[in-house]
């Protein structure tokens, strides 16, 4: 198991009358290669969640282990862990402040105490491998646009070489084709580095898309955990949580109470197409 | 001539450089015409850089245009005299919450507007409690706005402009930042304003579903307008859409997957509903 919490809550303004319990008594294992989804609404938890993963918050209870150690114990390392666990913050692209862009990028490594021909070539690797191409690295940050910005941003995480890459919802504000480009860039990271990775997203499309196992946050606990077909078909209940399934769900479920004998728990438009397609092509309909 | 007007508008960003003098221009928009008829809804689609904010702020003067003409009722925006009138009938919304809200406490924050405009007080109150009524947020009145979600500082920051009175509302991705929840609610209650008071509505967007509803769709790239229709005409043409860097809501999408692998469809599906319905009736 990379990353485990056991049993972790966590009370923000403890002992005041404002306490309010982020999390209540969480129990979670990630394990290495994964890629996981995670959905929540506005103050329901997940930032409090994903921020214990590296350490940046400490459990009021409870304990966070990272591959098989306690996060919080005396001797451990948490600048580290850190390196191991990247967190991509919402807009990311706010916190770039060098003048070009393989500088802001080489930051992270050069703190870590890389030398700079090191520091060079992490950046210079990580750059490319979300998609920057070499011709803007001698510009300006803040003269990118908002999608290349956020890719310059997540580049600085990923020149750290991390095992684990979270994002809170890295592709807010970023027109539709933005949103795939990043996305397709975070997938290829996973398949072909092998990196592990927690996103955070307001998308029910994006995670049934993209993710392999959904964790879903409400009130401080986590009430479904599992493969997106299998957490999408808690719809109802996911409503009353302040969220919904993909609207390809739907249509597949008003489907079925129409007589059509389709998969009601396909959650991407090539799932529904696919089962759409066979049912019309058995000739089976409502039956 | 209607609420909103533009003729052969266009807008130069200009870069300085270290000696103030001109540096390089960057032709934001250019030739766009425009005529908003009163009471409509109008969305506004465009990739990152379209040129869709720099429109935007043109409607409520923040920004003045280089070349042609921006009209609010019938108010020329270039007339600095007359810049507050445009600004009380054209209000603006913007996407990131915290950045507009600036009251303590809610109520507070809605009377901000006609405050500075030098409303009577008594009048400010009304005002206040009718546009926090409009969009569902009285019973938060005397709460800090830290306090709300992401979906109800949207709804304060709306109240806040529906409390100056204004002819026309532009949302700038007001939806951005929100949850499912959130976004619904903020849709509605534009959607609310537009129908019941006739408040006309220009919503910027990168989320397709929000603009079905919508009167007209304005499509824009390279600073120009490239498509203008109703969302069902917009929405037929998948392929040119995915070209401009946009997207068709999820419902279209699998309604033109489907008829590319041989399903008698129409184009241009939107809802679920009609998608359903057409599906039904293939028997």
């Amino acid at each position: 198991m990379l990353i485990e919490l056991k049993d972790v809550s966590y009370v923000y303004s403890k002992d005041t009358v404002y306490e309010v319990r982020a999390l209540d008594h969480v129990n979670l294992g990630i394990e290495e290669g994964q890629f996981i989804g995670i959905i929540g609404h506005t103050g329901s938890g997940k930032s409090t969640l994903i921020q214990h993963m590296n350490g940046l918050m400490k459990p009021t209870e409870g304990q966070v282990l990272y591959e098989g150690e306690d996060i919080w114990g005396e001797k451990y390392n948490l600048k580290n862990l850190r390196t191991s666990v990247g967190l991509v913050f919402q807009y990311p692209e706010n916190q770039l402040f060098e003048t070009d862009v393989l500088t802001d990028v080489m930051f992270g490594p050069k703190n870590k105490g890389l030398t700079p021909a090191e520091a060079e070539k992490r950046a210079r690797a990580a750059l490319l491998s979300v998609g920057v191409a070499e011709k803007y690295f001698t510009t300006s940050p803040f003269e990118l646009s908002g999608g290349q910005k956020r890719r310059v941003a997540i580049a600085g995480v990923l020149a750290m070489d991390p095992k684990v890459l979270i994002l809170d919802e890295p592709t807010a504000g970023l027109d539709p084709q933005g949103r795939d480009e990043i996305l397709g860039q975070i997938r290829k990271l996973h398949r072909e580095r092998g990196i592990t990775i927690v996103l955070v997203s307001h998308s029910m499309e994006d995670v049934a898309e993209y993710a392999e196992r959904i964790i879903v946050v409400n009130d401080g606990k986590i009430p479904f955990d599992g493969a997106p077909r299998e957490v999408f078909s808690h719809y109802k209940e996911l409503e009353t949580m302040g969220l919904a399934a993909p609207e390809i769900t739907y249509v597949m479920h008003e489907l079925r109470e129409r007589g059509f004998p389709v998969d009601v728990n396909a959650s991407t438009v090539a799932e529904a197409k696919e089962s759409i397609l066979k049912d019309l092509k058995g000739g089976i309909r409502r039956v | 001539m209607g609420i909103i007007k533009a003729a052969k508008l266009a807008f130069d960003y200009i870069k300085y450089g270290d000696d103030d003098r001109e540096a390089e221009k960057v032709r934001a928009l250019d030739n766009v015409d425009l005529d908003v008829e009163k009471g409509q809804f109008i969305a506004i689609l465009g990739h990152n850089g379209s040129g869709k904010s720099t429109l935007a702020k043109h409607i409520n003067a923040l920004l003045i245009p280089s070349e042609g003409t921006m009209w609010v009722d019938g108010i020329d925006t270039k007339s600095e005299e007359e810049i507050w009138h445009v600004r009380q009938k054209a209000g603006m919304v913007f996407q990131n919450p915290d950045n507009q809200i600036i009251g303590t406490v809610v109520e507070e924050d809605v009377g901000f507007g006609p405050e500075n405009i030098g409303v009577p007080t008594q009048e400010i109150w009304r005002r206040v409690e009718d546009a926090l009524t409009r969009v569902g947020m009285i019973a938060h009145r005397s709460k800090s706005p830290n306090k709300l979600s992401g979906g109800q500082k949207q709804r304060v920051a709306i109240a806040g402009v529906v409390a100056m009175r204004p002819e026309c509302i532009i949302l700038d991705e007001p939806t951005a930042m929100l949850d499912p929840d959130g976004r619904r609610d903020v849709i509605e209650t534009v959607r609310e304003l537009n129908e019941k008071e006739g408040v006309t509505a220009i919503l910027i967007t990168h989320y397709m579903e929000e603009v079905i509803f919508a009167d007209r769709v304005i499509v824009m790239d390279g600073g120009r307008v490239v498509m203008q229709g109703t969302p069902r005409e917009i929405f037929s043409r998948v392929e040119e859409l995915k070209k401009l860097r946009l997207d068709v809501p999820q419902v279209t999408e699998l309604a033109w997957e489907l008829k590319k692998a041989g399903v008698p469809l129409a184009d241009g599906i939107l809802t679920r509903e009609e998608l359903v319905e057409a599906l039904c009736s293939l028997n």
